[in-house]
């Protein structure tokens, strides 16, 4: 076995050997550097936005992209690259919150259901199942409804819909950890259960919860932009890459620069988050032996 | 009298399964005092490792037990799990036949061994580790402080068996239970780690029950011995006296099937047949089937009989000598 000669002697933790090789992956870095250039445009937002996004101007209705509006007005009048920026705000916050909010719920029931087994397991996975059974986006869009429209409603009613797939994948886990030589050791040096859970199994099963929940923050900006394309997400005036999809459907052909932009925004960002959890997902594969 | 370190009698566990209920351990007696090591032996599935996790209370929930298990002169079996949880780690430790897989991977050597620390004597998380130091270089662990700091990943089975052993040992157990604890490592790696469980035994005074198939590792190791065969003690002695005079029929094939140096190259002896199914014994002694003295009276089940100083045989042919001088 040549791994154990090939043992670099200083430690190296699992986290940091999963940066090196993250970091070796072209395309993930790429991705996240996207991603920190769109953070870093909601968050400085109104630093970098050339007018206020809701500001409306009768003289510059739907104008082409200029040196003035480099990104063009919309039917208002209102400047485009500054909406975009502000609706990086709406779209970022939807993405994270709701899958962190996912996760927060999620995991502990699946590591719960994992550990415990027996009628504990049986009833959260048959309720998984159920929520599994209903596609992504009706079932974010009937909760969203039911819970009126607003983006704090909407970002609850994606997070409740993609939390079955963390209940899943941390029962799964657990279950697989459960059974090994480690959680038998550990419970034969006098842990409790609760701690088994959370001080041995959690920390094993983090990789692959990363991998899922970075994949999923790309599905709830898409379910957020499409929320906020029906009137569910976030509410006019204020700007979001979803409902300004939305306004700018009847000026298609006249003014395609309404779509394209805040379009290309989804695209970029959705892809960005898809090559960071391509990355990851390479980078913390235990079974991958490229050093 | 102080009462021994562990004291099983008549322990019998009993597992629930598709095919009705299935009794891998019935009756199991004996004892270990501080300091001694009683070695199991047995083949796969006669119930030794069975045995060891019903001593430390590991057994999956749903699991019958019966009979008694004493810590020092108290009563483990129908307490609370809260209490055993306490107990393990502290009084009662064990080390598995797995290093490669018993450490967790996420976490540092060290650490793990400062876990039991803190989980039992409450120490704070740098004194742990500092104690955890010094358990890895009485493991004989060159360079500790360094190793310490490794993940499990980077160590080899034998350091990783040696981490396991100083886990076990922080707490300075009453009784240590080591299932089969060389059986995955190199022969030469073997022989250290047993060198090095005799010396901290003797240091610490802890009891130690060696559970393993390897009469070789017995010879060397053990001070008693308890041969089981599907699910009972089939003869218990001290090692010397087993290896010189076994009595039970399956002892001397056990004994028989141990290839010797000055042997030469024939064929090693074998005991004919297999383990019975334990969902459907056979009445009467269980090795009766396999068993070439055996005869009508072996339908009836044989008492473990004392045949000399703390020999034991369960076997109506005890002691085997006099039947066959007749």
């Amino acid at each position: 076995m040549s791994a154990t000669t090939a043992v670099p002697l200083r430690g190296e933790s699992p986290a940091r050997r999963a940066v090196r090789r993250f970091l070796r992956h072209r395309l993930a870095v790429f991705g996240l550097l996207v991603i920190l250039l769109f953070v870093l445009a909601a968050v400085a937002a109104p630093l970098l936005a050339p007018a206020d996004p809701l500001a409306t101007s009768w003289s510059a209705i739907r104008k082409a992209p200029s040196a003035a509006h480099w990104f063009g007005t919309d039917e208002n009048g209102r400047d485009v690259l500054s909406r975009v920026l502000f609706g990086a705000r709406a779209s970022l916050l939807a993405g994270v919150v709701s899958v962190l909010v996912a996760l927060l719920v999620g995991v502990p029931v699946g590591l719960l259901a994992g550990l415990a087994g027996g009628w504990t397991d049986t009833i959260v996975s048959r309720i998984a199942d159920a929520m599994l059974s209903v596609p992504f986006l009706i079932l974010a869009i009937a909760l969203a409804a039911f819970l009126g429209p607003a983006l704090e409603n909407a970002m609850l009613a994606i997070a409740i819909t993609a939390s079955p797939v963390f209940v899943r994948l941390a029962r799964g886990m657990a279950m697989e950890a459960r059974a090994t030589d480690w959680a038998e050791a550990a419970r034969a040096l006098g842990n409790p259960p609760w701690r088994l859970g959370l001080v041995h199994v959690l920390p094993n099963i983090v990789p692959p919860l990363l991998v899922q929940a970075t994949l999923a923050i790309a599905e709830a900006i898409i379910a957020e932009a499409s929320l906020s394309f029906l009137g569910l997400g976030q509410q006019p005036p204020a700007p979001s890459w979803g409902s300004m999809l939305n306004a700018a459907q009847r000026f298609l052909t006249g003014a395609p620069w309404l779509a394209i932009f805040p379009g290309l925004a989804i695209f970029l960002v959705v892809l960005a988050f898809n090559l960071v959890g391509d990355g990851l997902r390479d980078a913390l594969d235990p079974r991958s032996d490229r050093g | 009298m102080r009462p021994p370190v562990l004291e099983v009698i008549g322990l019998t566990v009993e597992f629930a399964t598709d095919r009705g209920p299935l009794r891998a351990v019935d009756g199991v007696s004996f004892r270990v005092g501080a300091g001694e090591t009683l070695a199991v032996v047995g083949e796969s599935g006669c119930g030794k490792s069975v045995t060891s996790l019903a001593i430390m209370g590991l057994l999956p929930p749903g699991t019958r037990l019966g009979g008694a298990v004493r810590l020092l002169g108290e009563e483990l079996l129908g307490q609370p799990g809260r209490a055993w949880q306490g107990r393990r780690g502290r009084d009662l430790a064990m080390i598995f036949q797995e290093p490669m897989t018993s450490l967790n991977p996420a976490f540092t050597a060290g650490e793990q061994v400062a876990e039991a620390l803190r989980l039992h004597e409450g120490l704070a998380p740098r004194a742990a580790m500092d104690r955890a130091v010094e358990m890895l270089a009485r493991v004989r662990i060159p360079e500790a402080a360094r190793r310490a700091r490794q993940y499990p990943h980077q160590l080899s089975g034998g350091m990783r068996q040696r981490v396991m052993i100083a886990m076990a040992l922080a707490c300075r157990p009453r009784l240590l239970i080591a299932d089969e604890p060389t059986t995955a490592l190199d022969v030469t790696v073997q022989a250290q780690i047993l060198a090095l469980l005799d010396e901290l035994k003797r240091e610490t005074g802890t009891a130690v029950v060696l559970i393993t198939h390897d009469l070789g590792v017995v010879a060397d190791h053990a001070d008693r011995v308890a041969v089981m065969y599907a699910g009972r003690i089939a003869e218990t002695a001290p090692a010397d006296t087993l290896f010189a005079r076994p009595e039970h029929p399956y002892t001397v094939g056990l004994l028989g099937a141990v290839p010797a140096i000055e042997g030469g190259a024939g064929r090693l002896a074998s005991i004919e047949g297999t383990v019975p199914d334990l969902r459907r014994p056979p009445p009467g002694c269980r090795f009766a089937p396999r068993c070439p003295f055996a005869g009508r009276d072996c339908e009836a089940q044989p008492p473990l009989a004392e045949v000399g100083a703390g020999h034991a045989a369960a076997c109506w042919r005890a002691p085997l000598d006099r039947m066959l001088a007749a």
